[in-house]
């Protein structure tokens, strides 16, 4: 039988006793969204690897999994949050758990002036217009149907402001833990970056227990001009989650927008990525790494649309696969025909461990304008034969010599990271998953 | 210290080696001469364990212990050090790092306490002084970015932190002009001791000016075909090396 139709409409039923928890909340204009997001979903079809998109990526496993969504705060040992979260005297916290926002281990009653934090289900109901003005509304948000399922879903998550010409020295993080209890979670970040504003904003996604479950997450950032955003998305899952992102960057006039995309957990990682200019003089820059090993898999597509002029963007993704790992990476940046005097810079670099793990890289440069200045370029790779026997030669054991040469070039991705304990977080978790 | 025995090499099934004998003692110093494409630098790189060559007879005795069966970290551990004649850069790994991890684990290996942070900056920094680095070499990558002269001046000072028992300099002096030589050769000089040794693989004798040799030997066409005393260096740089391939030519 086809397990995607079956999957569907388990998703569908869901919904509908999705529906009725929601009481009252029926009548607000969100719900309106969520109706409509359903709708579309129900018209779109799970890919298969027929489709261009997800030509390397079968979801398979996940189609064969019936998973409920999740309904209720478990109980938690807080062990399984605080490693990791950061300093909280440092960093505003927000921890949600199975998708609920946890006041317990949260930390956001004195917020400095400029910034507005809620749980998104919060916002809708506070200041409608303003959210609803940009729910769904970043460029290819919609028109995936796990986008789409994420919003039919979409009743827990983050709303961030920052008001003009707030700049927000304390970094923000979010921490999604979930337990592995057969469960999906659908959280759903809008984050808003007004004129002249900056802002840090960690996302942190984890897990805990012995079964499966499943991430489907969308994240909506609007930079608007002059605004500057440092984003680290640190993807932790447990081993055997399922985990399916879609990160939306509408990048306005001389805005400035830094994304590090990290990856180590997950069974089944899918992580989408699109970022558009739709102002010139803004510069994006999007870093990626990806750990993997096992049976792990891990697909990340990136997308930057140039549509303007006079605008940067540089990406570089990392790769290191063990065992039978795969990686997939397919990054689109658009030159369009307005967008003279454009600078992209595109690269993707793997390292594998093993003679079994794969990487399918795809980098793909689409230019139509003229004066531009533009690079793309894929490596796939073993460690460098020369600088390994160096290390050797000083009498550095094998495994130290190669955990040190995958450290250097995996550090490369987190090196421009703003916030030292993140930078140094990140390190540890690199040196736990290679050592 | 060390004895090679009819040592046979070969890469990509080509014979480089054909048959070296070489005994070290000690607080000697052994020069290594000859032409281009003679197999010095294989000789090297055999001893320091480069799995490239495929060693197809003779043995190695390092200290009574058979070297051929280690790995090249271990015959490092063991008190081999290779100068390389092309020091390989290293981004992303600072020289801290290099160092720090190569001398703790010579320390594991010999059941020694491992340095800790304190004690190993202080050590580095009176070895630096001794190849003329400044310190912030210590925060940069390994050989990245490094001229010549710096890259084999790195070596030396690797050498000062690391001990080695036998420190084996390949082509060293290439590629530095007179007063890195100096540096280099002097930082070499002052590491001597009658508890090591030093192997200098060079093509030509300016180096051996200043690190002064007790032997010299000459290899062509993968065999020592001569040895003698400081006094060969000499005549060989004044003669070239064709007198003593012929004289070895008449001799077989």
């Amino acid at each position: 039988m086809n397990s995607s139709v079956e999957l569907k409409e388990q998703y569908l039923k869901q919904f509908q006793s999705f529906e009725n928890t929601l009481n009252g909340e029926k009548e607000l204009p969100m719900h309106q969204i969520r109706k409509d997001a359903i709708k579309k979903f129900s018209a779109l079809n799970f890919p298969s690897v027929k489709d261009e998109e997800w030509k390397y990526t079968n979801i398979n496993p996940l189609l064969g999994r019936n998973f409920r969504p999740a309904d209720s705060i478990p109980e938690i040992d807080p062990q399984f949050i605080n490693k990791y979260l950061f300093d909280k005297k440092e960093f505003i916290t927000l921890v949600f758990i199975n998708g609920y926002f946890s006041k317990e281990f949260s930390d956001i009653d004195a917020l400095p002036k400029g910034l507005v934090i809620e749980t998104i289900c919060q916002a809708i109901k506070n200041h409608p217009d303003l959210v609803l003005r940009y729910f769904s509304k970043t460029t290819s948000s919609g028109n995936n149907i796990f986008s789409e399922l994420n919003t039919a879903f979409a009743n827990h998550g983050t709303f961030v402001n920052v008001e003009e010409n707030a700049i927000i020295e304390k970094p923000i993080q979010i921490l999604y833990v979930t337990k592995a209890d057969d469960i999906f979670v659908s959280p759903r970040n809008l984050f808003l970056v007004n004129q002249n504003a900056q802002v840090k904003i960690i996302e942190t996604y984890a897990g805990f227990g012995e079964k499966s479950y499943f991430t489907n997450q969308v994240t909506e950032f609007i930079v608007n001009d002059n605004a500057v955003v440092e984003h680290v998305r640190i993807q932790n899952e447990q081993l055997q989650a399922f985990h399916i992102s879609s990160l939306s960057v509408d990048l306005e006039k001389s805005s400035n927008f830094s994304s590090y995309n990290i990856n180590f957990g997950g069974s089944l990682v899918r992580n989408n990525v699109n970022t558009k200019f739709n102002g010139g003089f803004a510069e994006c820059r999007l870093n990626g790494l990806y750990v993997a090993g096992g049976t792990q898999f891990v697909d990340n597509h990136t997308s930057i649309d140039h549509t303007k002029p006079n605008c940067l963007s540089n990406e570089l993704y990392k790769g290191i696969l063990n065992d039978t790992s795969r990686g997939v990476f397919n990054g689109k940046v658009f030159v369009r025909q307005d967008a003279q005097k454009t600078n992209a810079y595109q690269q993707n670099k793997n390292i594998l461990l093993s003679n079994d793990a794969i990487v399918n890289t795809k980098p793909q440069l689409e230019i139509f304008a003229d004066d531009v200045k533009c690079s793309h370029g894929a490596t796939v790779g073993q460690l460098d034969k020369d600088q390994f026997f160096y290390l050797k030669a000083r009498g550095i054991q094998e495994k130290e010599a190669k955990a040190i040469l995958i450290y250097a070039f995996a550090s490369d991705v987190v090196h421009s990271i703003s916030m030292l304990q993140v930078r140094d977080h990140l390190e540890a978790l690199l040196a736990k998953k290679l050592l | 210290m060390i004895e090679i025995k009819n040592l046979h090499a070969n890469i990509d099934g080509r014979e480089i080696l054909k048959g070296i004998n070489l005994t070290v003692n000690k607080g000697e110093v052994h020069a290594i001469m000859g032409p281009n494409g003679s197999g010095k630098s294989t000789l090297a790189q055999v001893i320091a364990g480069r799995e490239d060559y495929k060693v197809t007879a003779g043995e190695v005795l390092f200290n009574g212990k058979n070297l051929l069966e280690l790995p090249a970290e271990n015959r490092a551990c063991e008190g081999i050090f290779l100068a390389f004649q092309y020091p390989v850069e290293i981004p992303g790994v600072s020289n801290t790092t290099l160092l720090k991890n190569a001398l703790n684990s010579i320390r594991k290996y010999r059941g020694e306490e491992e340095l800790d942070a304190m004690e190993f900056l202080s050590l580095v920094k009176k070895k630096m002084s001794l190849v003329e680095l400044s310190e912030d070499l210590l925060r940069r990558s390994v050989n990245e970015g490094f001229s010549g002269g710096e890259k084999k001046r790195n070596e030396i000072f690797q050498m000062a932190v690391l001990q080695p028992k036998l420190a084996i300099l390949d082509e060293t002096d290439s590629g530095l002009d007179i007063d890195a030589l100096r540096i280099v050769a002097n930082g070499v000089t002052k590491l001597k001791s009658p508890e090591n040794a030093t192997i200098v693989v060079t093509h030509y004798q300016r180096l051996l000016n200043y690190i002064v040799p007790d032997f010299v030997h000459v290899l062509y066409n993968g065999k020592i075909i001569k040895s003698g005393d400081k006094s060969l260096a000499l005549e060989l740089e004044d003669k070239g090396y064709d007198w003593v391939i012929e004289e070895a030519a008449e001799l077989v």
